[in-house]
């Protein structure tokens, strides 16, 4: 498990992480996520041993980062920002060094190394320098690099950055399909990905803690978690909506025709408004459920309010 | 020691797989034989040795060996392959020695290189091949101090051009302060222990004596520990500006 207490990380006058404390148990996939500059990048590096942090405790496994730093990177597969490599090596060349460092020998080296070529597909490109690969094979490469040795913990800075949905997709599939005793820890800016993909949500913004739960949870702090939404075919009166328990707003978009309901929390309205928009023959064409949406959640804890 | 010697062998081809290593090795026999030949006049000399051509390697190392050692760390933190390297379960001081040792196996094996030129005195006259030897041990030596000056300076920037012209600067300085120049300079005002001191920091002064087939342990030992102080040096640089 990891465990993180206080973290903090200053460069200059800048507070990167401002005591920083969360713990991560084994079969969590968590999603870093946050506006650029939050600190996603900085704790990871902290939580990877590349840089040491100036307060706070990072224990994993119960070995402290400070003393066993070098026990710690042998658990960790780690893909840094931009997917870093040596670009005069091909592929192969570079997975066969990766697999030295982190110790592979013999039959264990080859069927390791021949495992993540084919869960990643990187057959086609296995004799090409790096540098003359593109941004998605090059993300691919670095990804086959973190999970060369089959790590306990996997660490990926914006993993599927720079990849075409297709690949996108594959990336995805390839984390959800990791045994679930690991720990997967992943940065992004794409929300969707994170209900997606991981089981605790961590929002990081100005260095500090803005979120840790479930994606549920964190989408039911969306004011549009149960809203109901409704298109009319030719402008009507829905100011009778207010009449309805439960309704506490009206919000509506005259370009798309569109009708947001916002309810309090916790009340099930779906019957009501369907009976209301019975008796009073309004043009409704679509209607539905809102779960919520993750990127006014988002603004509001990362702005600080402001929608 | 294993782990030094995958990345050592991962510098090394990666020394092979560009460029690099091809054009400074020919570079380096090209110049050494002009040196050697055109202004130390190898022949006209008639002495059955290789002074001439040995009398030159510090200021051949001056402008090269900068060029070769100004990738080591410049490159990695520019693309940032540092941030694998540093996570990966390796420790900064054997990248740095196996990083010094690569590159110095490259300055070695340009230095055997120049196995010709041994030939041919050897079929002109009839050298001393014990003082020739000793002359390619002690230049090699003294360009592992250039060495591990180069890889401190581009340990300290990510611009692989700044680290060549700090490194040039850097090793001028302890090229020139054994000459008559900068001596001169001193002489009128400075007492001896000064002028000693200056002189006693010189490349030129110790390297004087191995080019001509001296293995004194003092010149040995200055050599050896520049390396090491400077590797340290580096080694303290990239723990701090690492993730610059």
């Amino acid at each position: 498990m990891i465990y993180v207490k206080n973290l903090t990380k200053i460069f200059g006058d800048f507070v990167a992480v401002n005591h920083l404390s969360f713990d991560i148990q084994p079969g969590d996939v968590v999603g870093f996520l946050g506006p650029n500059g939050a600190g996603k990048s900085t704790t990871m590096k902290m939580l990877t041993g590349f840089i040491t942090p100036d307060d706070g405790d990072i224990l994993i496994d119960d070995l402290s980062i400070y003393e066993d730093a070098k026990k710690i990177k042998q658990k960790i597969g780690y893909l840094p920002e931009g997917a870093p490599a040596y670009g005069d090596m091909t592929p192969l060349q570079f997975l066969n060094f990766i697999a030295a460092i982190r110790g592979l020998k013999g039959d264990l080296k080859r069927q390791r190394i021949s495992h993540v070529i084919n869960r990643i597909d990187l057959q086609s490109v296995l004799d090409k320098p790096i540098d003359n690969l593109s941004k998605g094979f090059k993300r691919r490469v670095g990804l086959a690099q973190a999970l060369l040795h089959d790590p306990q913990i996997l660490i990926l800075d914006e993993p599927t950055d720079g990849l075409d949905p297709n690949q996108k997709h594959q990336v995805r599939e390839l984390i959800q399909n990791l045994a679930r005793d690991k720990i997967v820890i992943i940065s992004t800016h794409i929300l969707e990905e994170v209900s997606a993909l991981c089981n605790r949500v961590m929002i990081i913004a100005a260095g500090q803690m803005k979120f840790n739960g479930t994606p549920k949870e964190l989408i039911q702090k969306s004011k549009y978690h149960n809203a109901i939404t409704l298109h009319l075919s030719y402008p009507s009166d829905t100011s009778g909506f207010l009449d309805v328990p439960g309704i506490v707003d009206i919000l509506s978009d005259r370009a798309s025709g569109k009708v947001t309901l916002l309810t309090e929390p916790g009340k099930d309205i779906l019957h009501d408004v369907n009976k209301h928009i019975h008796e009073r023959r309004l043009p409704v064409d679509t209607l539905y459920v809102e779960p919520g949406r993750l990127d006014q959640v988002f603004r509001e804890l990362t702005q600080g309010g402001k929608d | 020691m294993g782990m030094i010697l995958t990345l050592f062998k991962r510098e090394i081809a990666s020394f092979f797989a560009t460029p690099v290593a091809y054009v400074f090795i020919t570079i380096f026999l090209i110049l050494s034989a002009v040196f050697a030949f055109f202004i130390g006049s190898l022949y006209e000399r008639e002495q059955a040795d290789l002074l001439p051509f040995f009398n030159f390697h510090p200021w051949l190392y001056l402008f090269l060996v900068p060029a070769i050692a100004m990738r080591t760390w410049s490159e990695e933190r520019k693309s940032g392959s540092i941030e694998l390297l540093m996570t990966l379960p390796v420790s900064s001081l054997q990248a740095v020695i196996a990083k010094f040792l690569a590159s110095w196996a490259v300055l070695g094996l340009s230095l055997l290189l120049t196995f010709p030129l041994w030939l041919t005195i050897n079929y002109l006259g009839e050298p001393d091949n014990g003082v020739v030897v000793a002359a390619y041990i002690g230049s090699w030596l003294m360009s592992g101090a250039f060495l591990a000056i180069g890889m401190c300076m581009s340990a300290m920037t990510k611009n692989q051009v700044v680290a060549f012209i700090l490194a040039v600067v850097v090793c001028f300085l302890f090229v020139v302060s054994g000459s008559n120049i900068v001596l001169d300079a001193f002489k009128n005002w400075a007492p001896s222990m000064l002028i000693d001191t200056v002189a006693s920091f010189s490349f030129l002064t110790h390297y004087e004596s191995l080019a001509k087939g001296v293995i004194a342990l003092n010149d040995v030992g200055y050599f050896c520990i520049s390396i090491v102080i400077w590797l340290y040096a580096s080694l303290l640089i990239i723990e701090r500006k690492k993730a610059d």
